[in-house]
């Protein structure tokens, strides 16, 4: 089935599946920005730990996302694993460590003879959900802004900057994304309280997070975009050369409609699962926004890996930058890996299947104080 | 690359791996366990059984959380501090990683929340299937990152492609069915569940020596004795097919298992020695200081013939020529053309010198199966830490066959007799728990520490692999991997500890 698609096509395959297991990470980002909403949300310790368990039972299918978009970029673009990872050593690493003292804290948290004590592994969490958070978001801000790169015959590289990677952190345009990922991420994270948890105070200061986050969310997205809409983008000629190109991504999206309709349907979609939480008092709209987010940062690696576009540039040496067609695996292993990927449909069908048994009953305080279960 | 660098990146590597392989062995054994008690409590529905399920399960959390918090960090690792690696071979060693997240650990995942959190909200049978989904899944992200893993101890089903300067994966059945492999996962899967065994039969003597819980600990320890028992059996063929698979595959590796520098037939295998440590490959100097042989042994676990020659190291560095044996020098000497060739290639490429970069691929062909030999200095560079990996082996083996007796033992008397009174083999099974940890470490140091200098056999040193960094940065980064991941284990022993005093009773 997958043998008659081209190289390129297969390419274009595996940065789509790319992308959405991209989206399907940003929207479990829900996790982080509730971790970081625990104390904001609640007023005593049963109610803080409502919302931990609501979120407990979910942080690992975020973790197992991250892992697998590592290994689905390992196998289908290993020239990005090995620059990227290796060159940019300290980003990476301050975000792994971010994510390592996650993964604990959950099951640790509140039993006792736990060594660091509760409030460390509180503040674990909110390392991991602002942080953590922040730095995926400035890291993949230099899929529009560029790294410093050489890249010799053997496709070894050699990274131009001793900061390893932080040097992302000294271009203020960076932290535009960065932020905008942390307060999206709040903004999930509430509405995925609001819809998981049965209680009406929790509810109502959910919504009045949300109403601040979203106008911090839209002042960063927006200056963000507007940033990657005015600015020259790297763009690969017909022979294969790599050059500046004035308003690329704003070109890459009047070029392909179809990823600039999923870009604003996703942006509206976010928008009306907001103003219908906050207006209508509606509990369900984590679907809605959740899809929403799906989308929109589908369209954006899209725009950036799609229509003759270097995704992950060297401003040291232009021609060193990693496009969809020199980053790849082979064509035997895209192809291979294309038949794997038919089980991702089985796989969304049996999370959500689990996700909907779990979540059809409410966590009540009832529930919690009961402490029949196993409990967070 | 400066040795340095290669030090360091190696440290981080092997301490981040030792972490892992803590937690990883039990969750692989725990998970099944664990599985076997919610079904006796399904078909009983006595409650007391599902006590004994939701206290093993709880202790098998504890443990999950931080195996997936070190975890995380050993597949960017790959990325992070081998990059010239994940290039090279990526092609291949990207796919199982990558199938391992999409077959595995999303089931372990989705199922673990439906595990904890459901026991109220799903039906029993879902629960049950959840439970069971669990511990297949964390044994299926065994097998593929042991496939990865057995790859780099025997590549195949790739080929070399000059113009990308990497292997591409020619046959994706020869790499996941690679015999080696399948005897890797099938040995490493076997010993997580000798030492989830050992932990539920430790455990259970702990409870009963304090007088808590009786009927509970002894049903948990039937369980866990007659689970070891027929999983040691189980590790011990698996074990047999592994030495087989090392001595087809990596000879120099199974020189250094055995400190044998002189080959011969009927080899004996060693089964208590010391070695010498003023044995070096080229003096005199007796092995061991003492040893006790078995004799024909190694012959027959290695080649399954009493009579076959078994390689020593001096045969695999200097040669051999009645044994038709290469030496490494002249190994070194085809890698060195390969190299060149492949350096040729590509500048013939540059200028668009067809016929030259068709001369320079013959001859990078015909030498490619020695690729990696090109990066080493000298002969003796092939040969591993020989006294690490013969203590680490012989440690493995001896603790193995412990387990054996202790099972048989503990299953005799919890079914036979009156456990409780044997206070002696109730100790010996609580100091057996961290025996089990210690011949799983073991023997991961006879995989990894004994195909040293390479990071993928015979095509890349670990030299090369490394990424391009200073050595400062991953010196830095290995003291906050120690720092952290010795904190989360004492915090893990520390709750552990503490649910297990707490009984099945009172465990939260």
């Amino acid at each position: 089935m997958f043998e008659v698609l081209t190289f390129l096509q297969l390419q274009q395959y595996w940065w789509i599946i790319i992308s959405l297991l991209g989206g399907l990470f940003v929207f479990m980002m829900f996790v982080q920005g509730g971790q970081t909403l625990l104390s904001s949300l609640s007023t005593n310790e049963v109610e803080k730990t409502m919302l931990v368990n609501s979120i407990g039972r979910k942080w690992e299918l975020g973790f197992t996302t991250l892992v697998l978009f590592g290994g689905a970029l390992f196998a289908a673009f290993p020239l990005f694993y090995s620059t990227s990872f290796g060159g940019a050593y300290w980003v990476w690493m301050a975000i792994l460590f971010c994510f390592i003292i996650q993964a604990v804290s959950y099951e640790y948290r509140t039993k006792p003879n736990n060594f660091l004590g509760q409030k460390t592994y509180e503040l674990f969490l909110n390392i991991n959900g602002s942080l953590g958070v922040f730095l995926l978001g400035a890291a993949i801000s230099t899929f529009f802004s560029g790294s410093e790169f050489f890249i010799d015959e053997r496709n070894f590289t050699f990274w131009q900057n001793d900061l390893r990677g932080l040097e992302a952190l000294l271009n203020p345009s960076n932290y535009l994304l960065g932020f905008a990922l942390v307060f999206l991420a709040k903004i999930l994270g509430a509405l995925y309280f609001i819809n998981n948890i049965d209680h009406e105070a929790i509810r109502n200061r959910a919504i009045n997070s949300i109403k601040l986050n979203m106008l911090l969310f839209l002042a960063f997205f927006l200056t963000f975009l507007a940033w990657i809409l005015t600015k020259d983008g790297f763009a690969i000629s017909k022979d294969g050369v790599i050059y500046m190109q004035q308003y690329k991504y704003l070109l890459n999206f009047i070029e392909m409609p179809i990823v600039l309709a999923m870009f604003g349907i996703g942006v509206v979609m976010v928008i009306v699962a907001v103003f219908m939480t906050i207006i209508f008092k509606k509990s369900c709209c984590i679907k809605t926004g959740g899809v929403g987010v799906v989308l929109t940062v589908m369209a954006l690696l899209l725009n950036v890996g799609f229509n003759n576009t270097a995704y992950y540039p060297s401003t040291y040496d232009l021609q060193s930058s990693l496009t969809i067609m020199n980053s790849s695996g082979s064509v035997y292993t895209l192809t291979v890996m294309a038949y794997v990927s038919l089980m991702v449909p089985f796989v969304l069908a049996y999370i959500v299947y689990a996700w909907y048994q779990m979540d059809k009953i409410k966590i009540t305080k009832e529930e919690i104080e009961a402490n029949s279960t196993h409990n967070y | 690359m400066e040795e340095v660098l290669v030090d360091w990146s190696r440290a981080q590597f092997a301490l981040t791996a030792i972490y892992h392989f803590l937690f990883v062995p039990l969750t692989l054994g725990l998970g099944f366990i664990v599985a076997i008690m919610e079904t006796i409590y399904v078909k009983t529905n006595d409650l007391r059984w599902k006590k004994i399920t939701r206290f093993w399960m709880t202790l098998f959390a504890i443990n999950f959380a931080i195996g997936v918090a070190t975890g995380i960090i050993m597949e960017f690792e790959f990325g992070t501090n081998w990059a010239n690696y994940s290039w090279f071979v990526g092609d291949i060693f990207g796919a199982p990683l990558a199938i391992e997240g999409i077959l595995a650990f999303f089931l372990e995942s989705t199922f673990f929340a439906v595990m904890f959190f459901g026991w109220d909200k799903v039906s029993k049978s879902f629960h049950l299937l959840s439970t069971w989904l669990v511990a297949i899944g964390s044994n299926l992200s065994a097998l593929w990152i042991l496939v990865a893993n057995g790859w780099m101890q025997y590549p195949v089903g790739m080929v070399f492609n000059p113009d990308t300067a990497r292997n591409e994966m020619s046959n994706f059945w020869d790499v996941i069915l690679s015999p080696v492999a399948i005897s890797k996962f099938l040995h490493t899967i076997g010993s997580g569940y000798v030492i989830a065994a050992l932990f539920v039969i430790g455990i259970s003597s702990y409870l009963l020596l304090k007088g808590k819980d009786l009927w509970m600990a002894k049903k948990s320890m039937i369980i866990g004795a007659t689970f070891g028992l027929i999983t040691s059996f189980f590790l011990i063929l698996s074990g047999d097919e592994s030495a087989y698979q090392v001595a087809q595959t990596q000879p120099v590796k199974l020189a250094a298992m055995e400190g044998m520098y002189e080959g011969s037939s009927q080899a004996g295998i060693v089964a208590l020695g010391v070695l010498n440590p003023n044995k070096t490959l080229d003096n005199n100097e007796p092995t061991y200081l003492f040893d006790i042989e078995i004799p024909y042994i190694l012959s027959l676990l290695g080649h399954h013939d009493v009579d076959a020659y078994v390689a020593g190291l001096n045969d695999l560095v200097w040669g051999n020529s009645e044994q038709n044996i290469m030496s490494a020098s002249e190994k070194i000497e085809k890698g060195k053309i390969a190299v060149d060739a492949f350096k040729e290639y590509k500048t013939a490429m540059s200028n668009k010198d067809i016929e030259g970069a068709s001369v320079a691929k013959n001859l990078l062909d015909e030498h490619i199966g020695y690729f990696g030999y090109g990066y080493l200095d000298k002969p003796e560079d092939i040969v591993p830490p020989i006294g690490l990996t013969f203590y680490s082996f012989h440690i493995m083996v001896a603790l193995g066959m412990w387990f054996t007796i202790l099972f048989a033992i503990v299953l005799f008397l919890a079914t036979k007799k009156e456990i409780s009174k044997y206070t002696l083999i109730l100790k010996s099974a609580i100091a057996s728990i961290p025996l089990g940890f210690v011949a799983a470490e073991a023997g991961w140091i006879v995989a990894e520490v004994g195909r040293q200098p390479w990071a993928i056999q015979d095509l890349m040193p670990v030299g090369v692999a490394v990424t391009n960094i200073s050595s400062t940065n991953v010196m830095i980064t290995f003291w906050l991997f120690a720092i952290l991941f010795t904190a989360l284990l004492i915090a893990e022993i520390k709750i552990m500890t503490k649910q297990i005093s707490l009984g099945f009773e009172g465990s939260k």
